[in-house]
């Protein structure tokens, strides 16, 4: 059976695509080293439009007043400026409301592009650029330790890591923010509450790597500017050893932390990447996986939510769960050792 | 026994699900259709697969398991013709509701006429509209064009304007749509469906063909003011979602070659068949299908051969559910649990089933969680449909579920609940039916499959409805009255073949069930208590002919709607005692 993977991994080539929703301008070139945080492309679209209907202004016709227009497409327009005059003995004019790009003229009106929003992608990681996508953005490799999560709020940001953690289990409480973490990215266990993201974006912290977040915390992590990466889930959940021993033994090295959203159909994924040097290019890391004895495996849903097992073996025809429900299954020992019967459906493999 | 008049023609359907990938056999046994086996595997529209022909290959390599035919060739291509050496099927068909719904943008001009059949029409399949225009829209047309902009929608409907009446306003709003498609990339324009007056078709087609990668007309969903014909423009949707389909998910193409165009959005695919089953049994009371699934809930109810099919992805119990509490109270979950569950916790299972929908409640605790939301959400989906049914649909009154003679229930919430009681059980309390009711459980999601498979084959749903590939449960009677808890409501005498006797005095708020078999039939005498309305009148009895099923004939007899108690724990004690009668 096919299974998802989720990676956490201590060294391995990582390639990210990034690229514009729409077409812009890529701003990196082949073989270039860039860093988290440099733009490789960037597009821009109008920000508001404005119509302009010359016809009913001047009152002739669609046809008439669009022979009287002095704009063409693309014509970069003033405020004020003149657009249309009627003839006669009492002329009248129709002049641009506000500053703006002719966008389209046609059937007695004008549409004007007013003000610009420009996106900008960023590289999302540091590395080498391997290929161009033209107009839409760029791939990158690195090498490093990655670490995927399971939800992000949409930010990117590198900085030195900083453990406060003591345990997987660590919960953390606004008394554990000082100054001293000002500029850092903190490993830091399960969030409780809003309050407590609030008070990390005051030191200001430049981004939060979590275990766990309570439910009611999501619509302000989803407000703050630093990024939130959460490892295993929502409610209160230890890190997944993996996790907790590959993020504690990198601290105080940089990290990035690529915070996008979740999309399970482009296969964005929140992570966390730590450049690490290397002499020879290791492995890519796989994204495709079928499930077998010995893997390495992730739990996703209760009970042992998050908990990391490895497949002892893989049962053939339907199994009977707690819950009654019956489905393919796994025996999968747990770190402690425990023996668990868990559908395949939970599972995904680590690595 | 009936006679196929096709000799041998077999057909595999696959139905890609948002979580689950089915292949279905179809073959003539013994002179007749037959539902042969199932093959399954997960849904791959998603990273890192992002192609559904993997799941749906896998689907088809464990049905040869199960059959020991083979249907892929070694390039992985299905082999149709069926070959002299039994390899391959004669016929291919698919549904699919995999996939993020549909943005849509409605277009219409009175909100509530012309928009609201647009809103009806768009119900039809999986769609979620994200902007209206309309004339009651206060912007300007400016304003109007970036809140389009902004929205995005991959499809957009335009309505309104009688035939032969109003075209000038329409024809404003289409130049409003024109502009903002003139202002998005190409890649990104919407799909357009027309399907206002028809007399405009020929200006549309001159003002927009440029501006959209498919401009499509339908005839109006509203001829007249007061005519609605939904059917011709949903077929054209249906057809439309799969060409946005094929935009979202690598494989759609493919399966549109092999199943030579009979591909179609599960959703209306299962309206085919309710309208279909409306009208053949000529059922008096209607026909209701529910389909409770990870992408959407599906309800889809004919009445005399009219169909009011509604599909909501906001209900659906997969990625959806990260919102629902937009759409409802916790409280109004919680209030389903039969365990003592902190709110706090079905608040993350919520979040959490979001990010993994494909999982599955494995513990107890879990499973009731995901039981509560499956009941909240039928609820709100029937709730939701109900004030779109046809006036052909009787009610005792508006705010009850109006007399179904059948209800036929899919979808993984209840085809794969683990005892037939929990399933039947889950569907009482969402749906709430009155009245005599029949009830059938698609175990295996056939009917939408038989939906899709109709238009290449009209014999074969019908043949495979009649050989019992969808399990009768049993019949249901739910009276109405306002006695009081532990209060008699009816009297009924169960006279099987054999004629032997069951009498039962039923109390109000609780359910009972009187043994009838599958295949065997009996007569039920009803007399009710007082002013009590089994569906014959008030105080009025009535001898039926009911048929049995796996769980017998049931009285439900816990009102209608059935109040809850406001004691959680005297809630959850009555809802174990209703599971345990039907057998836990």
């Amino acid at each position: 059976m096919l299974a998802p993977v989720t990676h956490i991994l201590p060294l391995t080539t990582i390639q990210r695509e990034r690229l514009l929703p729409v077409r812009g301008l890529v701003q990196a070139r082949l073989g270039q080293r860039v860093s988290a945080t440099d733009v490789v492309a960037e597009g821009r679209w109008a920000r508001e439009h404005t119509l302009v209907d010359v016809a009913r202004k001047l009152g002739v016709s669609s046809a008439a007043a669009d022979r009287l227009i002095r704009l063409k497409i693309g014509d970069d327009v003033p405020a004020n400026a003149l657009i249309a005059a009627s003839g006669g003995m009492f002329p009248r004019e129709v002049r641009a409301p506000r500053e703006g790009r002719v966008l389209a003229v046609g059937g007695g009106q004008i549409l004007f592009e007013i003000g610009e929003v420009n996106v900008q992608v960023r590289a999302g990681m540091p590395g080498v650029v391997t290929q161009i996508v033209p107009e839409r953005g760029v791939q990158i490799q690195t090498a490093g330790a990655l670490i995927q999560g399971v939800w992000g709020n949409g930010r990117i940001e590198m900085g030195l890591m900083i453990n406060l953690m003591d345990s997987p289990e660590m919960v953390l409480e606004t008394g554990r923010l000082d100054m001293s973490l000002r500029g850092s990215v903190l490993l830091a266990g399960h969030c409780p509450n809003a309050e407590t993201l609030q008070a990390a974006a005051e030191l200001p912290v430049r981004g939060l790597i979590l275990s766990s977040m309570h439910p009611a915390a999501i619509a302000t992590a989803l407000q703050m500017r630093y990024p939130i990466l959460v490892t295993d889930g929502f409610g209160r959940l230890p890190m997944n050893a993996s996790a907790y021993r590959l993020l504690s033994t990198n601290a105080k090295r940089d990290v990035t932390v690529n915070a996008e959203l979740f999309d399970r159909y482009s296969g964005a994924r929140p992570e966390a990447i730590i450049p690490l040097p290397i002499t020879q290019e290791p492995p890519i890391a796989e994204d495709l996986a079928a499930f077998e004895s010995g893997q390495v495996v992730r739990l996703r849903a209760e009970p042992r939510r998050g908990a990391i097992a490895s497949i002892v073996k893989i049962h053939t025809g339907l199994q009977t769960l707690p819950s009654g429900l019956r489905a393919p299954c796994a025996d999968v020992r747990l770190e402690g050792g425990e023996l668990a019967l868990v559908p395949l459906a939970n599972l995904e493999v680590v690595g | 026994m009936p006679t196929s008049l096709i000799e041998g023609e077999s057909l595999l359907a696959v139905d890609v699900g948002a979580t689950q990938t089915r292949a279905v056999l179809f073959d003539v046994v013994e002179g007749c259709y037959r539902f042969v086996a199932i093959g399954q595997a997960p849904t791959t529209a998603e990273a890192p697969f992002r192609d559904i022909g993997i799941g749906v290959r896998e689907a088809i390599t464990n049905i040869e398991g199960v059959t020991g035919r083979v249907f892929l060739n070694r390039e992985r291509t299905l082999i149709s013709p069926s070959q002299p050496d039994g390899s391959g099927a004669d016929a291919f068909a698919a549904i699919h509701s995999a996939g993020p719904a549909i943005r849509v943008a409605m277009v219409g001009l009175l909100a509530d006429v012309s928009v609201e059949s647009a809103r009806r029409l768009v119900e039809t399949t999986y769609c979620r509209v994200v902007e209206t225009l309309s004339l009651s829209d206060t912007r300007r047309a400016e304003q109007q064009i970036d809140a389009l902009l902004r929205a995005r929608p991959e499809l957009v409907v335009v309505a309104g304007g009688t035939d032969g009446g109003a075209s000038r306003s329409i024809r404003n709003m289409l130049e409003t749509v024109g502009m903002a498609c003139f202002a998005t990339p190409g890649e990104k324009r919407p799909i357009i469906l027309f399907t206002g007056n028809q007399k405009l078709n020929e200006d549309v087609q001159a003002l927009m063909k440029d501006l959209t990668p498919a401009l499509n007309f339908s005839p109006n969903v509203r001829p007249s003011l007061e005519t609605e014909d939904l059917e011709p423009a949903a077929r054209e949707l249906a057809g439309l979602v799969t060409v946005a389909r094929r935009a979202q998910l690598r494989g759609v193409e493919e399966l549109e070659t092999w199943s030579k165009g009979h591909i179609l959005p599960a959703s209306y695919a299962m309206g085919r068949m309710i309208r279909f089953l409306g009208q053949l049994t000529g059922a008096e009371g209607g026909v209701l299908g529910v389909d409770l699934g990870a992408s959407a809930c599906t309800i889809a109810a004919g009445f005399n051969g009219k169909l009011s099919l509604h599909t909501y992805p906001q209900f659906g119990l997969g990625e959806n559910l990260g919102n629902l509490l937009q759409h409802t109270s916790l409280e109004d979950v919680l209030r389903w649990l039969t365990l003592d569950i902190p709110a706090a916790t079905v608040r993350e299972y919520l979040v959490q089933k979001a990010i993994h929908p494909s999982t599955l409640p494995a513990s107890v605790s879990d499973y009731t969680i995901a039981q509560a939301i499956a009941r909240q959400n039928l609820h709100l989906s029937l709730r939701a449909a109900r004030r779109d049914f046809p006036a052909e649909a009787r009610a005792l009154r508006p705010e009850l579920t109006p007399f179904f003679d059948l209800i036929i229930a899919g979808g993984g919430a209840l085809a794969d609940a683990p005892t037939l009681g929990q399933g039947l059980l889950l569907l009482l309390d969402a749906v709430q039916p009155v009245g005599v009711t029949h009830i059938m459980l698609d175990r295996n999601n056939l009917l939408p499959l038989l939906g899709v498979s109709a238009a290449q084959n009209n014999l074969l749903p019908v043949q495979i409805l009649e050989s019992g590939a969808l399990e009768n449960l049993g019949t249901v009677v739910s009276p109405l009255g306002s006695a009081s808890y532990g209060a008699g409501v009816l009297r009924v005498k169960l006279t099987g073949a054999n004629k032997n006797e069951t009498i039962v005095e039923v109390k109000a708020g609780g359910i009972e069930v009187l043994p009838l078999g599958p295949g065997e039939s009996a007569q039920l005498a009803i007399q009710t208590v007082g002013r009590v309305d089994a569906g014959f009148g008030p105080g009025r009895g009535k001898t039926v002919t009911v048929s049995g099923g796996s769980l017998g004939v049931i009285i439900d007899a816990r009102g209608r709607p059935f109040a809850f108690s406001t004691d959680a724990v005297r809630r959850s004690e009555l809802m174990k005692k209703w599971l345990w009668t039907l057998g836990g």
